[in-house]
């Protein structure tokens, strides 16, 4: 069994990594083939209605996928190394320009202390590697509980402090620019 | 000073918590040495020599008074009793231990200070002008863009495994005081005709093994699109810098690879689609940010202070020092002063916990309780009051902190080198101390004129050896300190990297290698002003090379 996270719920599934140019598995079940597979094979993959999944190495640009992504059931992205960081930026580009909405998982070499960083950059599922510790990456995810940045999880903090989100403004408050402490908890 | 507002504080109080939990899984056994290393460089955690060495940020260089005294505390209590500044505007304690670095973490997020990003492949600190706020011949004041940098780079997601360490830096003068020329980016404030702020931004410079002049990939970037343009540089650096060898992994590679014109036509093409996206700054975040920098509350003082100018023909030590190390101030009647920390002896850019005391004190007394770390170790009042210069002398003089060789040879800039660090080949700071006897004297180096003189220990070029007129580069030889030396490096607006007059020298040698170098600039200079680097340029190396190395052949 494959250890895996979401943000919602913890859940094990049944992908299976096909190897490059590999026959695909008997019956219908789900496949997650190379990016170069899915762009040679896609007619026979997608042939009666069999979840596909495409895995992207860190080299691999993500917006060959951009015509094919309605076909697909779920983009993985591989971290041969957890110090390898490619992958976080293919991860923002599939979410933030291609608009991937779908499951976008971390495969590889995925560690706790790296899951706040893949969550704010869109990954979804994280796929640890054998040895983490489930619950300890869960609850990594928010060790941090701000980012100055934006992401593909939210917007820079700059826009919260501005616009207390869910706190309707009181008509005498004044201007966030001119009382530094009035910021918003997140 | 910036001050931390409650969000502000909660990133570095769950920063400590988070490492305390990392430091604690590693010495249980829990986390392994590889998983461990990257998690405790970002913390600027390194193992070295004799001990870890953890770097504490000092962001773009500023520092309050109360934050210089936690620091002595630090290093009384947990270190040998002194911190060494370093050429990126930061202070590094040699001697912590790694159970008790979650400790430091805390006391440091006490006063709002941390070690994030201090190493690693990530965006490291942001380093700015020591004078930026009170320059006469600044154009814009770069401390809110390094502070929007500073939270920007802070744990930024994606950037957090680029190929290599990432280096920015921000000036905002007609002179660069921050070496924007040699880093990973320069981000260079100007205005346009209009009067609109903006960014020249540079790309590609940097030292270390392959040392390169940076290339400006755009002339004017509106201030709004600052942070996505950097977003947009770090990405493409990130997909497609060389991971396959470290040392061709800084993005000066890819530049050089893609050529700057092909470089920044691929910034560009990212950054069109993140332009006026969500990171855009609006001008609000920019005022916010401002409005929580503190500023002096100077006084109406006359432009020139009489008495100040009378003690200067007075008193001759003191007319030296000021000449020197007094520098000028955009608001009439204050000046800068740079408090040098190069006296012959101590190990370049080396403060004690009483010294650290010491200058608080003397900060909160004479300079709004605040100071700022140069680049060249450096320490700047950035805001004193001209009427006050004499008596800031007579403190500073007994700390030994007046010594007025700024700019001048006894300056030198030194890596902590084969003493402390892990990465040298050879020693510097013995080096250094050899040079500095060897022109002890302050009317020679007066005489000698302006000199930057860099020593590093290895490639890593800490020291910026490159960009010395004179540097020095230990070198292992078969298992022996070696050196090798370059002339013509300088720094500043017309950066170049020192060419390699020949051999290296043992170190013995190094003295009278510089002796000669320096005998053949006097024979040769036109008049007292050109300065050494001056020469190099105008004559070529040759005539430098035969001073050196004629008797030895």
């Amino acid at each position: 069994m494959r250890w895996l996270i979401d943000r919602d719920a913890n859940r094990d599934d049944s992908w299976l990594e096909r190897a490059a140019g590999a026959p695909l598995g008997p019956g219908l079940g789900p496949e997650l083939v190379t990016l170069a597979d899915w762009l040679a094979r896609r007619d026979e993959l997608r042939a009666g209605g069999r979840p596909v999944g495409v895995l992207l190495e860190p080299a691999d640009d993500p917006s060959a996928l951009a015509p094919h992504l309605s076909d697909l059931a779920l983009v993985a992205v591989r971290f041969p190394a957890f110090t390898d960081g490619r992958g976080y930026s293919t991860a923002r580009l599939l979410r933030e320009r291609l608009g991937w909405t779908g499951e976008l998982r971390a495969v590889g070499d995925v560690l706790r202390d790296q899951a706040a960083a893949l969550a704010r950059c869109g990954f979804d599922t994280l796929a640890l590697r054998a040895d983490q510790d489930l619950a300890a990456a869960q609850a990594a995810i928010d060790e941090i509980s701000e980012s100055y940045q934006a992401g593909a999880d939210r917007g820079p903090l700059f826009t919260r402090r501005l616009q207390p989100a869910a706190q309707p403004r009181a008509t005498a408050q004044p201007r966030a620019t001119a009382q530094p402490r009035a910021t918003a908890q997140p | 000073m910036y001050l931390y507002d409650e969000i502000d504080q909660r990133f570095v109080d769950e920063r400590v918590r988070q490492f305390r939990d990392q430091t604690r899984r590693f010495l249980d056994g829990r986390l392994g040495e590889d998983e461990f290393r990257p998690l405790r460089l970002q913390n600027g955690l390194y193992v070295q020599k004799h001990a870890p060495m953890l770097r504490v940020a000092i962001p773009y260089g500023m520092l309050s008074s109360r934050q210089l005294r936690k620091l002595a505390q630090i290093a009384r209590e947990f270190d040998r009793g002194y911190g060494h500044f370093t050429t990126r505007q930061n202070i590094q304690f040699n001697w912590p231990s790694l159970a008790d670095v979650p400790d430091i973490l805390a006391e440091l997020a006490g006063v709002q200070m941390h070690a994030i990003q201090t190493s690693g492949n990530c965006v490291r600190n942001v380093t700015s002008d020591p004078f930026a706020g009170v320059a006469p011949d600044e154009v814009v004041d770069p401390l809110v863009w390094s502070e929007l940098i500073r939270q920007w780079s802070t744990f930024h997601p994606e950037f957090a495994f680029l190929p290599r360490k990432f280096k920015i830096a921000v000036s905002g003068s007609d002179q660069d005081r921050a070496a924007t020329l040699v880093h990973d980016i320069g981000v260079l404030a100007v205005r346009d005709v209009d009067g609109e702020t903006g960014f020249r931004i540079l790309v590609g410079g940097g030292l270390g093994r392959t040392p390169m002049v940076g290339h400006v990939i755009r002339e004017f970037l509106p201030w709004r699109h600052l942070l996505t343009y950097l977003d947009a540089i770090l990405r493409v650096y990130n997909r497609f810098g060389r991971r396959d060898n470290k040392y061709k992994a800084r993005i000066k590679i890819l530049v050089k690879e893609r050529t700057p014109a092909g470089f920044a036509r691929a910034v560009e093409d990212e950054w069109a689609h993140l332009a006026d996206g969500a990171g855009t700054l609006p001008r609000e975040e920019v005022a916010r940010v401002a409005a929580r920098f503190t500023r002096p509350a100077y006084l109406r003082l006359a432009v020139r202070d009489d008495a100040f100018e009378q003690r200067r023909l007075s008193v001759k030590a003191f007319d030296r020092w000021a000449g020197r190390c007094v520098h000028a101030h955009k608001v009439p009647g204050y000046a800068a002063v740079t408090l040098t920390l190069k006296k012959t002896g101590v190990p370049p850019g080396d403060v004690t916990a009483d010294q650290m005391d010491a200058i608080s004190a003397l900060a909160d007394r004479f300079a709004f309780g605040e100071l700022r770390v140069t680049h060249e170790q450096n320490l700047v009042f950035a805001d004193v009051a001209q009427r006050d210069l004499f008596e800031l002398w007579n403190n500073l003089v007994p700390l030994g902190l007046a010594t007025p060789n700024l700019g001048l040879l006894g300056n030198v800039i030194c890596c902590p080198g084969g003493d402390f660090c892990a990465l040298a080949n050879a020693v510097s700071i013995p080096v250094a101390a050899a040079i500095q006897q060897r022109f002890d004297d302050l009317d020679y180096q007066h005489d000698i004129g302006e000199l930057d003189l860099n020593i590093s220990g290895c490639i890593n070029a800490c020291g910026h050896h490159h960009v010395g007129h004179i540097g020095i580069l230990g070198v292992d030889k078969a298992g022996e300190e070696w050196y090798q030396v370059t002339i013509g490096g300088r720094q500043g607006n017309d950066a170049a990297i020192g060419r390699i007059i020949g051999p290296s020298f043992a170190r013995h040698e190094v003295p009278d290698v510089v002796a000669k170098l320096i005998g053949r600039y006097v024979e040769l200079r036109d008049d007292p002003a050109e300065r050494f680097v001056d020469v190099v340029h105008r004559v070529g190396l040759d005539a430098f090379r035969e001073a050196v190395y004629a008797l030895a052949d």
